[in-house]
Formats: structure tokens, C-alpha cells, sequence
């Protein structure tokens, strides 16, 4: 079986020998800012002749204005259209042509475009990347056949799949108000009513080069890459919008009362009952701050793999669950998620397996970590930093989706040297505030009710 | 052998018998010759301090016994849950707190493993993955909460749209051939399973005379020699296996299966005789496949059925060479009312492609992007070990790393013409459509 990641975040680090560092950092990144506000980052690896060349925009579905669910990601896939120097497509053909794979990606609070490519053809990604960012042109035509696409891939990712439908629910039910709880692909009749327009008023409020960050991880130095980026991305004007800082994105801090909801979904084409929680949590930017890394640590303690403390007491020793697994997501503009996921074993009911996690939860909080545990979660944190720079294209995938919802290179190349210090006080603590001051929505997920006529059990 | 001596238990260093130097950017394959008379292929590289080494035993889950099927996911799922003198919560905590991981996969033809590891932590790495292969305890506690944990998959997936057309698909194929049998057991041949069982795979499937390793990272040939001794010194050198399975007879002529199911969207699969890796014309075969639909947003699929007309989110084909029957396949998700639609294009795709294959630009196209990209695989330390097993698993010889960009650029629009009017048969395309009643899909070709 698979095992599940340890945390959303936290997979890799590496210690860079650099004498003036005096801590244990993650990517030895440089960044440097263009005079028009974009941020350019760097993340040397020389393995390969190949570079990965990203461009994160500030924006995700987050952001989208009501009624307008779905437009951060049908603009995404617009991006791909033309401009008037590459009209209809041709970028599309012109990375292929050059040996590269180019993609684009969506979430609630970034949007990002990439190509990984032999680095002698960096130049020329960067061109057109920097051409689309305000020029972009779109048919109408363009429009209506990229739309119903969009809906295809909702009907493939969502309608066919219970659990997403399920978890779109769970969602909307935790987040209530807070944006968070719009579906990043957007409700299906919100996306059929996307037009042109909306597309375009979101491309020129957000698509400006003070709200983008350029990463580029691979076979490149700063020195090479700071002539290029200025020559592509600086030119473009800074936006009049722009005043000279990057300011935190205006999201509301308000969260409703704390609740706590259960949404239980029967579906035809559940075969095996599932049971999940999420818990609204502290992230970088808001909540208890200061907890991150704590929790980061009681997640990793409670359910990071198969020899975490949930897992053997829920799995292992009471074999109420065939599977459980908590993560923590804390990079987030607004609130961070803390999950936690459970499959039943046969013959135990989703309420039967919630009750054995909230007893075996309470122990846990109670007096069930350990300073041991906590110095063991540290030297594995420390261990995997090695593989944080082994592939270039996930370093900057990872570095640059921190930096996208607001963290400083500093944060997150300091990240070893903060966690290393969170003491086991500070870890039952903070967890026992998670589940103290938080909402939280839990989803079941169960086979189609029989009907009376079927017969039910008794 | 000692656990921690390994690095000085072997009487003299390997020997590098090959060693192919290339231009300045390119990689160099070293050949390595252990002490014990092993062979493996290295890619040296101190860049970040991980170390990789991929192994591969031929023969996979094909040779599974009908009876108990998911036998060799089974094993490879267990084979980490205990070892040696370490229970599976000794063994799995051991390896989280030093970031080794020992993964385990069993495709229809082969066996696979792979250690990753820090430098820091090689030699534990190289003891934990000698005794998975040599010491598995095979405990009932974790064999069992595996077994419960596959039983759950298989349910789950046997719900999902497309494991149920694949599956479908397969079984028109391949027929009565083991490829035909679903790899990953059904629950009745799961729950069949005993430990007995484990421990023949085990006995019967590791061997030296099967066995191909494939290792990059931050390693010397010297290290690397005495390192693949000490994990398969105490294996057979045979075990009287015989991986060879009997050729697939896939049909020549399609035919068309619908699996009612009330979904939002529409699934198809497709599928026809294809080519084997060993064939002469493979490198032709992948730049055509390329062009049809294996070039996601650059093929002809992409284009017609997604960007002129919105179809669909995702559609594509590929090539499938299995040892004993290649195929190609192509899928597509739509919805139910516009099936029929895609489904006729893609069969008049086909026809096509088998008509007048590739244009010239279209094969220029290809050969850009197929050799351009090929640096992009050598991005991780895992993924330089795994691309080295591959080259011995297909017998590619040392210095292919060096010639494969070559052999793609020598496909010229006549080969391409030639092997699209070989290959691509839409006569012989069996389709399998999973979706509700009104995805008209049977429609012919127009």
C-alpha cells in the first residue's frame, strides 16, 4: 500500500555547506526584485542542463468575485490562447517544438504556469510568458468551446468521482463564508454563465508584474538569470495600480462562530464507507501563528505514516480503521486545514471509527505525547532534508507555491532552524487549541441507502 | 557479513569495465563489475547527497496463479513490514527516522525495487534492503492490515469508470492470456492468499539470474559494487523460474462493448495490436504515436477533440509494450451525448493516420520535441536509477543514454508514412464504452 506523505508542506530539506548561514536551510534559493515589483527567485541545481521556469500570480479561485466561481481557472486554461506575437496556440506548439513540457495549474490561492526545458531555451519561454501576462487575445469562439472543456474537466474530476462531490460539501460546510469553501473548479452552473468579459476584468485586475513571482530552479545562477529577467519581465510596465509594496491580499480574518457539522453523503457508486474531518487551523498569515510549527509536529506524531500514534492505535491495535492519516496545510493567505482521513474496517460503522478516534484523540491530548516524540518527529524532519533540491522541478514547484500565498524566502529557508526549536509544551498545546477553538466538518461517505421496498436491516 | 562493514567486507574494489564518456553536459553511464560478479550500470553524480538503486527481477504478476491473483502485490506491499531481527513497527520506524525508502512494484512482467537514501545513511539502507529480500518476516499483524487495506482499494476502484473500461478492455485483448486477469487480485483470490504463498513468490521469483540493477547519485563504482554484493550475495543464482510467458493472440478485428453505468460522464477506452520495444521500427512507432494522440496538446486527438471543439478535457493514446503483447490504447472521457462524436473522430483519426500518416512538419514536430525533452528524465536521482534499469530491462546497451537522441532523429516521413499504415488498424480497434445508454458510441466511422 502506498503510505501517506508525511505532511502537505514539509517533504524535503537540504543543508547547504555555505558559511555564512549559520543554520540548516531548504533550497539555498536567491531572490531579487525587478523595478516594475516582480520577484525573481533562483534555485541553482546543476545536475541536469535543464531548467524549471515558473510564473505564480497572486490569485487564486479565492479571490474570484461571487457568482463568478470558476473564473481564476477557466483564465488559466484562456492563458494558453495567443497573443499577437504568438497568435492561436502557437506557444503551445513552439515548447513542444523545443524539446519542453509546459503546464499550468489553479488553487484557491495561487495560479501557475510552467515549463520545464533544455535551459539554452530559457530565453525563449520567458518571451512569451512575459508577452502573455498582458497581452493576451481571446475569440469568442475561443471562449465557448475552452468553456465547455472546463466542464468536462469538472464532470471528470467531481461529478464522476463521490468523493469530490463529497468533499466539495465538506468544504462549503466548514468554511461557510470564507472563501475557501468555493470549489476551485467552480459550481457547474457558475462556470456555464463565464464569459469573455469576466475572464478579461480578472486578467487585468490580478496579471501584473508587482503580483507575480518568476521562479527558476535548475542548471542556472542568479548572475546568468538577472540580465534575462530584465530583459523580458522587466520590461513590461509596473502596473499604475502598484505603489511600491507587496501588501498582504485583502481577506476578511472573519471566521463564523465555531461549529461543528457532519455531512453524510450516500452515493450509488460508494462501494466502501470513508469518514474524514477538516478543522479550520492557524496558517502562516492568520490564527495562532505561532502554533505552525507545532502542529506541524503533532501532525507528523499523530497520523504522518504507519508507525504514527493514531495509526497503531486505531489501525494496528483496535483494527477500527483500515487506514488513517492526518496533514496539516498551514501556507495559506487566510486560514490553514487540519485533516484527518479514515477508511472503516468492514463491520465498524463511520460513527463507531469517529468515536474510537475522538477517545484515542483525547488520550492523545491528554497525556500522550512525549518530549521523546517530539525529538524524534525533528530528526526525521532533519533527515529528509536532503531530498529537497534532488529534483529541481519539485523544488520549485514547492518553493514557489510558499512564496505565492505571501511567505519571505527567509521563512521558508529558515523553516529547519524554527521547527528545530518547538519544545513538547509547546506541541501539546497547540494542539490541544486546534481542537479547542476550531470548527471543524466531518464527511461520510456510504453506499446508496436501500429503499424500504428493497428492504432495509433491521 | 557484517550490518555495518559492508563498505570493507569485500576483498578488492569493482571494476569498471565500461565506461562511456560523452560531451561535457551529457551523462556518463559507468558499467560496474562488482566483486562478487554482479552487474550494474551507475551514473556517479555528487550534487545532492542521495543515493538510488533501482532492481529488477524479470517476471512479474503474469505469472501469478490464477487462483491467486494479487499475489504479487500482496508481496510487495509486506516486504518492507518486517524484516530480519526487526517487526514491521521496528522496521518502518527505522526507516522514516533516517528518510530511507524501500519501494516495491510488480508490473505484468517484472519485479521492481528501489532504495533511495541520504549518503548519510547508505549503508543501513543497503543491510534494510538485503534483509527485505532475503529475511521477510511476512508477520500475520501487518499482513493482514494489508490484506484488509487491498480488499478496500479493490472495492473502491471497482466502482471507478476507468478501471472498469481498462479492465474490460484487457480482457477483449488479451483473451484467455494472463495479461487478460486483473494483476491486483479480486477479493476472493485476496483473501485466498497465504503466508505460504509470500514466502514461495519470495523463494521462487528473487534470483541472480534474473536480476538487473540500475543505481545513480552520490556513490563511487568501488561503493556501488560491494554495496549490490552485499544486498544479493546470499540470493540463487537461479531458481529454475522461467519468466517467458506464451504470445498474446490480440484480435485483428475490433469490436465494440458497452458497460451500462448512469455516470455524468461518458468513458472510453480503445485498444489494438501494437509494437514491441524490441522491434526495429519503435522509435518510428513513437514519433506516429506521437503525433495521434501521444503528444498531449500537440496531437491530433488534442486538436480535434479537445481544442477545435471542446469535447473533452483529456484525450490520448500511448503505446504499451508488454513483454509477451503490445498494444496500443487510446481514452477519452465526454459526455454521454457527445460520445458518439468523439468516438468518430478518433476513429477517423485513425483511419487517418493509417491512410496517409504523419505530414513532414508533423515528423520534423516530433523528432523536436521527443529529443529535446529527453534531459527533462534526468531530473532525480530515482527517476536516473529507474531510466538504468530500463535500458538492461530492453538490453539498449551502455551507451544508449548517448544514442537515443539519434535513433529518433534517423525516423524519416517514410518510415513514419510506412509504420502509421502497418500499425494503426481501425478495423482492429476494440472499443469499450462505460457510460449511460444514450452515449451512442456504435456509430461507424462516417
Amino acid at each position: 500500500m502506498p503510505r501517506t506523505l508525511v505532511s502537505l508542506m514539509m517533504i524535503a530539506f537540504i543543508v547547504i555547506a555555505a558559511p555564512h548561514v549559520a543554520y540548516a536551510v531548504v533550497y539555498g534559493a536567491e531572490i531579487f526584485t525587478l523595478e516594475n515589483g516582480m520577484q525573481v527567485v533562483v534555485v541553482p541545481n546543476h545536475r541536469s542542463p535543464v531548467v524549471s521556469h515558473m510564473v505564480w500570480y497572486r490569485v487564486g479561485s479565492a479571490d474570484e468575485p461571487p457568482g463568478k466561481s470558476g473564473i481564476a481557472h477557466f483564465l488559466e486554461h484562456l492563458m494558453f490562447k495567443g497573443t499577437p506575437r504568438f497568435p492561436e496556440g502557437a506557444m503551445t506548439d513552439i515548447v513542444a517544438r523545443n524539446g519542453g513540457q509546459q503546464n499550468a495549474f489553479t488553487s484557491t490561492d495561487y495560479t501557475g504556469y510552467f515549463q520545464n526545458i533544455a535551459v539554452d531555451r530559457l530565453p525563449l519561454v520567458m518571451d512569451m510568458e512575459a508577452d502573455r501576462m498582458r497581452n493576451l487575445v481571446v475569440s469568442e469562439n475561443d471562449v465557448v468551446t475552452e468553456r465547455e472543456v472546463i466542464i468536462e474537466e469538472r464532470r471528470s474530476r467531481v461529478e464522476n468521482v463521490p468523493s469530490s462531490l463529497l468533499g466539495e460539501r465538506v468544504s462549503a460546510a466548514l468554511w461557510g463564508t470564507n472563501h475557501y469553501g468555493i470549489p476551485v473548479l467552480g459550481h457547474m452552473e457558475e462556470i456555464r454563465a463565464l464569459s469573455r468579459d469576466d475572464a478579461f476584468s480578472f486578467y487585468r485586475d490580478y496579471y501584473a508584474p508587482h503580483n507575480a513571482i518568476l521562479v527558476v530552479a535548475g542548471d542556472i545562477t542568479t548572475e546568468d538569470l538577472k540580465p534575462l529577467a530584465e530583459k523580458y519581465y522587466g520590461a513590461i510596465p509596473a502596473s499604475e495600480s502598484w505603489d511600491g509594496e507587496h501588501k498582504l491580499r485583502n481577506r476578511s480574518a472573519y471566521l463564523q462562530p465555531v461549529a461543528h457539522v457532519q455531512v453524510t453523503m450516500n452515493h450509488e457508486r460508494v462501494a466502501q464507507p470513508q469518514w474524514s474531518r477538516q478543522y479550520t487551523a492557524p496558517s502562516y498569515k492568520m490564527g495562532n501563528r505561532d502554533d505552525v510549527y507545532a502542529l506541524d509536529i503533532f501532525s507528523e506524531i499523530t497520523g504522518g505514516g504507519s508507525t504514527s500514534k493514531l495509526y497503531r492505535e486505531l489501525v494496528v491495535d483496535q483494527q477500527v480503521a483500515v487506514s488513517f492519516s492526518t496533514g496539516y496545510q498551514s501556507d495559506a493567505v487566510s486560514y490553514g486545514t487540519f485533516y484527518v482521513s479514515m477508511i472503516p474496517s468492514t463491520g465498524v460503522t463511520p460513527e463507531e471509527a469517529e468515536t474510537a478516534f475522538e477517545t484515542a484523540l483525547a488520550a492523545l491530548l491528554d497525556d500522550g505525547i512525549t518530549a521523546e516524540d517530539v525529538e524524534r518527529a525533528k530528526r526525521r524532519f532533519m533527515a529528509r532534508l536532503a531530498y529537497a533540491t534532488d529534483s529541481p522541478l519539485s523544488a520549485a514547484r514547492s518553493l514557489g507555491s510558499s512564496l505565492a500565498v505571501g511567505l519571505s524566502l527567509d521563512d521558508v529557508e529558515s523553516y529547519p532552524d524554527k521547527f528545530t526549536k518547538v519544545t513538547v509544551d509547546q506541541v501539546r498545546q497547540a494542539a490541544r487549541r486546534l481542537f479547542a477553538e476550531n470548527s471543524s466538518a466531518t464527511g461520510i461517505l456510504l453506499p446508496a441507502a436501500r429503499s424500504a421496498a428493497e428492504g432495509l436491516a433491521p | 557479513m557484517s550490518m555495518t562493514n559492508w563498505l570493507r567486507s569485500a576483498p578488492a574494489g569493482a571494476l569498471i569495465c565500461g565506461l562511456m564518456t560523452a560531451p561535457a553536459d551529457a551523462i556518463t553511464v559507468q558499467q560496474v563489475q562488482s566483486p562478487g560478479g554482479l552487474q550494474a550500470y551507475l551514473v556517479e553524480d555528487h550534487t545532492t547527497p542521495v543515493v538510488a538503486i533501482s532492481f529488477g527481477f524479470f517476471g512479474g504478476s503474469a505469472l501469478d496463479p490464477a487462483e491467486k491473483l494479487g499475489l504479487s502485490g500482496l508481496v510487495s506491499s509486506t516486504l518492507d513490514e518486517g524484516a530480519g531481527d526487526l517487526d514491521s513497527f521496528a522496521f518502518q520506524s527505522e526507516l522514516e527516522d533516517r528518510a530511507i525508502t524501500i519501494r516495491f512494484n510488480v508490473d505484468p512482467d517484472m519485479a521492481r525495487g528501489q532504495l533511495t537514501t541520504t549518503s548519510a545513511n547508505v549503508a543501513r539502507g543497503i543491510e534494510l534492503t538485503r534483509l527485505t529480500l532475503t529475511q521477510p518476516r511476512f508477520d500475520d499483524e501487518p499482513v493482514e492490515r494489508i490484506r484488509r487495506q487491498i480488499l478496500v482499494s479493490l472495492a473502491n476502484r471497482s466502482e471507478r469508470p476507468g478501471y472498469i473500461a481498462s479492465r474490460k478492455l484487457f480482457e477483449v485483448l488479451f483473451g484467455n492470456h494472463p495479461y487478460a486477469r486483473p494483476s491486483e487480485g479480486v477479493p476472493e483470490t485476496i483473501a485466498g492468499i497465504e503466508r505460504a504463498d509470500l514466502v514461495d513468490w519470495v523463494k521462487s521469483r528473487f534470483a541472480r539470474d534474473r536480476l538487473i540493477i540500475g543505481a545513480a547519485g552520490d556513490i563511487t563504482p568501488e561503493d556501488l559494487g560491494r554495496a549490490v554484493d552485499f544486498i544479493f550475495s546470499d540470493l540463487p543464482e537461479t531458481t529454475g523460474l522461467d519468466p517467458q510467458l506464451p504470445e498474446a493472440d490480440i484480435p485483428v478485428k475490433g469490436q465494440t462493448v458497452h458497460v451500462l453505468k448512469d455516470l455524468p460522464q461518458t468513458i472510453v477506452y480503445m485498444g489494438q495490436k501494437g509494437i514491441k520495444r524490441e522491434h526495429p521500427d519503435w522509435y518510428i512507432a513513437t514519433v506516429v504515436d506521437y503525433v495521434l494522440g501521444g503528444g498531449g496538446f500537440a496531437s491530433r486527438l488534442m486538436e480535434e477533440v479537445r481544442e477545435k471543439r471542446g469535447l473533452a478535457y483529456s484525450v490520448s493514446s500511448n503505446l504499451a509494450p508488454y513483454d509477451a503483447g503490445a498494444i496500443i490504447t487510446a481514452a477519452v472521457g465526454t459526455r454521454a451525448e457527445q460520445a458518439g462524436e468523439s468516438l468518430a473522430i478518433i476513429r477517423d483519426e485513425w483511419k487517418k493516420m493509417h491512410d496517409s500518416g504523419p505530414t513532414a512538419d508533423e515528423v520534423a514536430g516530433a523528432k523536436q520535441y521527443l529529443t529535446g525533452a529527453w534531459p527533462l528524465r534526468f531530473t532525480s536521482t530515482g527517476s536516473i536509477a529507474d531510466i538504468l534499469l530500463a535500458v538492461q530491462r530492453d538490453d539498449l546497451g551502455l551507451d544508449y543514454l548517448d544514442n537515443r537522441n539519434s535513433l529518433v532523429e534517423a525516423v524519416t516521413v517514410e518510415d513514419a508514412k510506412r509504420v502509421a499504415r502497418e500499425l494503426y488498424d481501425p478495423n482492429a480497434l476494440t472499443v469499450v464504452i462505460v457510460g449511460p445508454e444514450n452515449a451512442d458510441a456504435s456509430s461507424p466511422t462516417p
